[in-house]
């Protein structure tokens, strides 16, 4: 099976986020970059997919040479060889412009994402893959089989799951536990460095939407804290000056 | 011109997410001066129950009753949405973001070449443009985002607007969703739902309960507070990891992303990545022996003692005052 896993390059969940340039731009002062958690998941799965199945598995990221270090640590989790689409992207329609131009190109059978990068949180890019490349689309999806051409899945639904039958190829934005994260062993980061690593050039520029600046949450008030044996006090804050209930 | 707003449905009654997004609506109308308010609803639901969606401020239902869209198929639902988009003649979308409403949007978006932001935290900025105030970073922070298209798609978060309710029925109108037999290739197979429990993506009050709790055998105390205000349960990665509490009740960065009035957790530490799960809650309690937690610098209020002390207490105050 020829699979394409999408990843995103983004700050660890741990970073603080803060902001420069009269806050226009994301402050990379002192923050790790990690593969996206759920892109992490994704790549997982795929892993085991190509171990069971056979054949190649390509990661893909849309960004900067700032982002090669990211897709290096997806090869040395499993991947065969990374496209890197070498630019800035603004908004989840350039990118999903991007993956589905090289995916059509490369003929994947399996194409999987996280179900939403850490950063803009948009988790739209893989239905417009799957709508401009007129592949059905699944997310969040937390379980995939493959078995010859038919795909079961499960996915998230509210307050429980939907059990999915579809067929290849098909487009899956992916979370836990569809996988356990793989951590790259010796071996892996060995032979990553050999892998190819191809930076091409995007198609096309057109965006619909961009982020002009960030703010950040108002600074929250200190906690005012209820003594445990006077516990109606609490329901007396709560209902009287929090007022919710 | 009009708004229209993608509504869903569960139990034979409109969500409530679907009718603040309405209610979001009908103020973004006001605003722009886009005129009606359209709701779209597919699938088999008593039109009386479509009608009372009114209240929240739509002026007319489109409602596509094929049975076959009951269950929610992502591509059948987008086509159908179009459909409705190209008839209404509307320019903007409206939906609540959810696990369906996200997955039908994105598809919409390519359909109809409207540009979509999701996580809208409030009604645009159309002074001179049109700008979408979005949560990003998983709540920690927020964007201004500028939208260039003629067409556009607004996901909002939970809590974007206030819920109308004094709006007069709605007319529902049957209309033809153009879907076709590709558009069903993906077979739901079940779905297996917990019935009857109040849903914690779309809670008003949540409580949750992280290792603190010792163990699931414990939950019986979470779940009587959960019961008696009315709140959905929710838990930490650790316990949904452990498997003392299935995965959909996890809440945090990787789980559910919650957004209700009142979060109360309870022997939860409060890492940063369960943090980020929880900090668009209105006011959050913490309950935790440990003072110094960091949960307790991110609460409104907090009760530093036992869980197995408080959490029995806490309850019984609450059933005497509700």
């Amino acid at each position: 099976m020829n699979i394409l896993v999408c990843i995103t390059h983004v700050p660890d969940t741990t970073s603080k986020i803060q902001f420069t340039d009269n806050n226009t731009k994301f402050d990379t002062t002192g923050v790790q970059f990690i593969i996206g958690p759920y892109d992490d998941y994704a790549l997982a799965r795929a892993v085991e997919l190509r171990d069971q199945t056979g054949g190649k598995l390509t990661v893909l990221n849309v960004g900067g040479a700032e982002t090669e270090p990211t897709l290096r640590k997806a090869l040395a989790i499993g991947a065969d060889e990374a496209i890197r689409v070498n630019s800035d992207p603004k908004d989840s329609f350039f990118v999903a412009k991007q993956i589905a131009h090289y995916a059509k190109e490369g003929g994947f059978d399996l194409i999987l994402m996280g179900r939403e990068s850490i950063d803009f949180n948009g988790g739209m890019v893989h239905g417009m893959v799957g709508e401009i490349l007129g592949m059905p689309s699944f997310s969040p999806v937390m379980k995939l089989d493959v078995d010859g051409t038919n795909v079961s899945m499960q996915r998230e639904i509210e307050g429980g799951k939907e059990n999915l039958e579809a067929s290849l190829p098909l487009i899956a934005g992916c979370q836990e536990p569809i996988a356990e994260w793989k951590i790259p062993n010796m071996r892996g980061i060995m032979s990553a460095r050999s892998k190819p690593m191809n930076v091409v050039d995007p198609v096309g520029d057109e965006t619909h939407a961009e982020a002009k600046s960030y703010t950040l949450p108002a600074a929250k008030a200190d906690v005012k804290l209820v003594d445990p044996d006077n516990v109606s006090e609490l329901v007396s804050l709560l209902k009287n000056e929090a007022k919710v209930l | 011109m009009s708004v229209l707003v993608y509504i869903e449905h569960a139990d034979g009654q409109v969500k409530k997410t679907s009718l603040e997004a309405i209610s979001f609506a009908n103020e973004l109308a006001e605003k722009t001066g886009e005129g009606d308010v359209v709701a779209v609803a597919l699938g088999s639901i008593d039109s009386g129950a479509l009608a009372s969606a009114g209240s929240a401020g739509a002026d007319k239902v489109m409602h596509a009753s094929d049975d076959k869209l009951t269950a929610g198929v992502i591509q059948a639902h987008a086509s159908a949405v179009a459909a409705a988009f190209n008839q209404s003649g509307a320019k903007t979308v409206v939906m609540a973001k959810s696990s369906l409403a996200d997955a039908v949007a994105a598809r919409l978006a390519i359909k109809i070449n409207a540009g979509l932001v999701s996580n809208v935290v409030e009604l645009p900025n159309t002074d001179g443009g049109y700008t979408v105030k979005r949560s990003i970073y998983t709540g920690k922070a927020f964007a201004e985002t500028s939208l260039d298209t003629e067409n556009k798609i607004l996901a909002i978060k939970k809590n974007a607007a206030d819920l109308k309710t004094d709006g007069a029925d709605a007319q529902v109108e049957a209309f033809d969703a153009g879907v076709s037999d590709s558009d069903f290739a993906a077979k739901i197979t079940s779905t297996d739902r917990a019935t009857g429990d109040v849903l914690l993506p779309e809670a008003d009050i949540v409580v949750s309960g992280g290792r603190g709790m010792k163990g699931p055998e414990n939950w019986g105390m979470i779940e009587d507070m959960a019961s008696t205000l009315g709140a959905a349960t929710g838990c930490s990665k650790p316990v949904s990891d452990i498997g003392w509490r299935p995965h959909h009740e996890h809440v945090g960065q990787t789980g559910i992303k919650v957004a209700p009035s009142l979060y109360i957790a309870v022997g939860i530490s409060g890492a940063i990545q369960h943090l980020a799960g929880v900090n668009s809650s209105k006011c959050i309690v913490v309950i935790n022996k440990d003072p110094e937690a960091p949960f307790f610098k991110a609460a409104d209020y907090g009760i530093v003692g036992d869980a197995f002390d408080v959490v029995p207490k806490l309850t019984e105050a609450l059933k005497a005052e509700l």
